[in-house]
């Protein structure tokens, strides 16, 4: 198994969820983070008072799929989440031990 | 009686009554979410304090017979002795005293809550409340008589002073100053970013000011008439033209037209054509919010160069826009005042309540602070004062957070006396 993890650009997100939910992924994990990476932050004027906001808002996304589903996942993602333009985030996947699902007590694949 | 004068007056003091909490959103909005109940606080509790000190001996100081020299009123009126429902001001078509009353003392609660914004983040509750008990007491009481009491020495010297450019917006912008020079600056000033939590609540703080200020300018007429109503009208026109002048200004130098500048133009306007409203025609109206606009725009930079930090812009806007007010009249006053004798009157009363003001206002902060400390913990002033002084959070945004909070008195009575809320120590 694997853990995806996806950091997009908030207005993608609901196209990313959908395109998810198309391709049968039945649950996901959203954070609102925030973050930089080659789009840096931007200026806010208060009274005159110049505030360089270094950390842009992004939404963090959570997935676990199967090792043989993962790379079709990562397509899903990067295919949604795509604009072309810089700030459009990361996908990355790590191996995943163990997922166990609180209610009933399944364990590996089962309990996805 | 002259019952349409006593019916403007008592609703003029309901809408200035309202000033007080819409400067609360003003300041609080532009505070971090931290300290937001405590700059809300700051205000609301001057509507405590000063309404029982007003009836105590406030309006006897200010508006009682003169003891001399045009200085201060006597005592004869200490608890409104001597007043009853049908004393009038005036003659047969005067108004209740007590609608009179009624409207100064919201003046008087206004005009220390203006103070507290350039005290943001980092003051005792207990300190603050005790400095406005004096410095309304030491401060705000005698500067209305001397403006406002027909035997005060500004009213003899015929300095114009409509509605509160000097007693009100010189005085605590002044005042301010020099707590701000006693108290220090925020940890972090010119460092951290310290922007405004919410804007809606700053705008919607401005609006209702906007609202009240009618009541504020024209109310002070003290009469349904030709005067309130061409004050009325100079008000509209004067903050919307500052409103313009900042945001040109802004546009210009910062390259935006923000929400916060426009909430604060309007209040430079509204400052400035406080003092002159009365005594120009819409010209100089539009004339006088122009320039208060831009002016207090650029004003609001100085504590930046000069390192003092008034954190919400207190004497930029209310002192600055204050004597812009008050120096502008003496040029642009109609009927022939206007001129250079009435400067040289309007500046020699805004410089003496500078004076006065800045020098008390330094002294009784130095008295508070060597008796209880004026400010905060540095512990409580980084995690936020709200927390420490008043045991609370602006905001529950969470249900999660909120859930984690448990209660500690859910279920039982209340809580036996000498008990403190968990979260902090309070400052009693």
């Amino acid at each position: 198994m694997k853990l995806i993890t996806a950091i997009v650009k908030t207005h993608r997100f609901d196209d990313v969820k959908q395109a998810l939910q198309d391709f049968g992924v039945h649950g996901l994990t959203v954070t609102e983070a925030s973050g930089y990476g080659r789009q840096r932050g931007h200026t806010e004027v208060y009274r005159g008072a110049e505030y360089k906001i270094d950390l842009v808002p992004k939404i963090r996304i959570e997935v676990l799929a199967e090792d043989a589903d993962a790379d079709a996942v990562i397509d899903v993602i990067v295919a949604a989440a795509h604009t072309g333009k810089i700030g459009d985030g990361k996908v990355w996947a790590v191996p995943v031990d163990t997922v166990v699902r609180v209610r009933t007590g399944e364990r590996g694949p089962d309990a996805l | 009686m002259n019952g349409a004068d006593t019916a403007f007056v008592l609703i003029s003091a309901a809408l200035v009554m309202l000033m007080t909490p819409a400067l609360a959103f003003f300041y609080g909005g532009m505070v971090r979410v931290k300290s937001a109940l405590n700059m809300l606080m700051m205000s609301f509790i001057s509507l405590g304090i000063v309404t029982v000190l007003w009836v105590l001996y406030g309006y006897s100081l200010a508006f009682g017979d003169d003891v001399g020299a045009g200085l201060l009123g006597n005592l004869d009126h200490i608890g409104f002795k001597g007043i009853s429902p049908e004393t009038l001001t005036g003659g047969k078509e005067g108004i209740p005293v007590f609608a009179f009353a009624l409207f100064q003392m919201m003046f008087a609660i206004i005009t220390p809550a203006l103070m507290s914004g350039a005290l943001a983040d980092r003051v005792k509750f207990s300190a603050w409340s005790l400095f406005i008990a004096l410095w309304v007491t030491i401060v705000y009481f005698p500067v209305a008589h001397w403006v406002w009491q027909p035997d005060g020495w500004l009213a003899k010297l015929k300095v114009i002073d409509f509605a509160g450019g000097t007693a009100v917006h010189i005085n605590a912008g002044i005042g301010a100053l020099a707590a701000v020079l006693v108290v220090g600056k925020r940890i972090g000033f010119t460092k951290d970013p310290m922007r405004p939590h919410s804007l809606p609540l700053v705008m919607l703080g401005a609006g209702l000011l906007w609202f009240g200020w009618f009541g504020f300018n024209a109310g002070s007429a003290l009469a349904a008439n030709g005067t309130a109503a061409n004050m009325a009208m100079n008000t509209q026109v004067a903050t919307g033209a500052a409103m313009l002048g900042w945001l040109v200004y802004e546009r210009i130098k910062h390259g935006a037209f923000t929400t916060l500048g426009a909430a604060s133009g309007a209040v430079a306007g509204l400052v400035a054509i406080t003092p002159s409203g009365a005594a120009v025609n819409a010209f100089g109206a539009i004339l006088i919010g122009l320039v208060a606009g831009a002016v207090c725009s650029w004003a609001v930079s100085w504590k930046f160069k000069l390192g003092f930090d008034d954190s919400l812009d207190v004497v930029g806007v209310h002192l600055v826009g204050g004597v812009i007010g008050t120096l502008l009249v003496g040029l642009l006053a109609t009927n022939g005042i206007g001129g250079a004798t009435q400067l040289g009157r309007q500046a020699a009363g805004a410089f003496s309540v500078m004076a006065y003001s800045f020098t008390v206002s330094w002294l009784l902060a130095k008295l508070v602070d060597k008796l209880i400390g004026f400010r905060a913990d540095e512990d409580d002033e980084v995690s936020g004062i709200d927390q420490a002084f008043h045991a609370e959070t602006a905001y529950d945004f969470s249900a999660v957070g909120g859930a984690a909070a448990s209660r500690s008195t859910a279920t039982a009575p209340a809580p036996a006396a000498g008990d403190r809320p968990r979260t902090k120590k309070v400052d009693a």
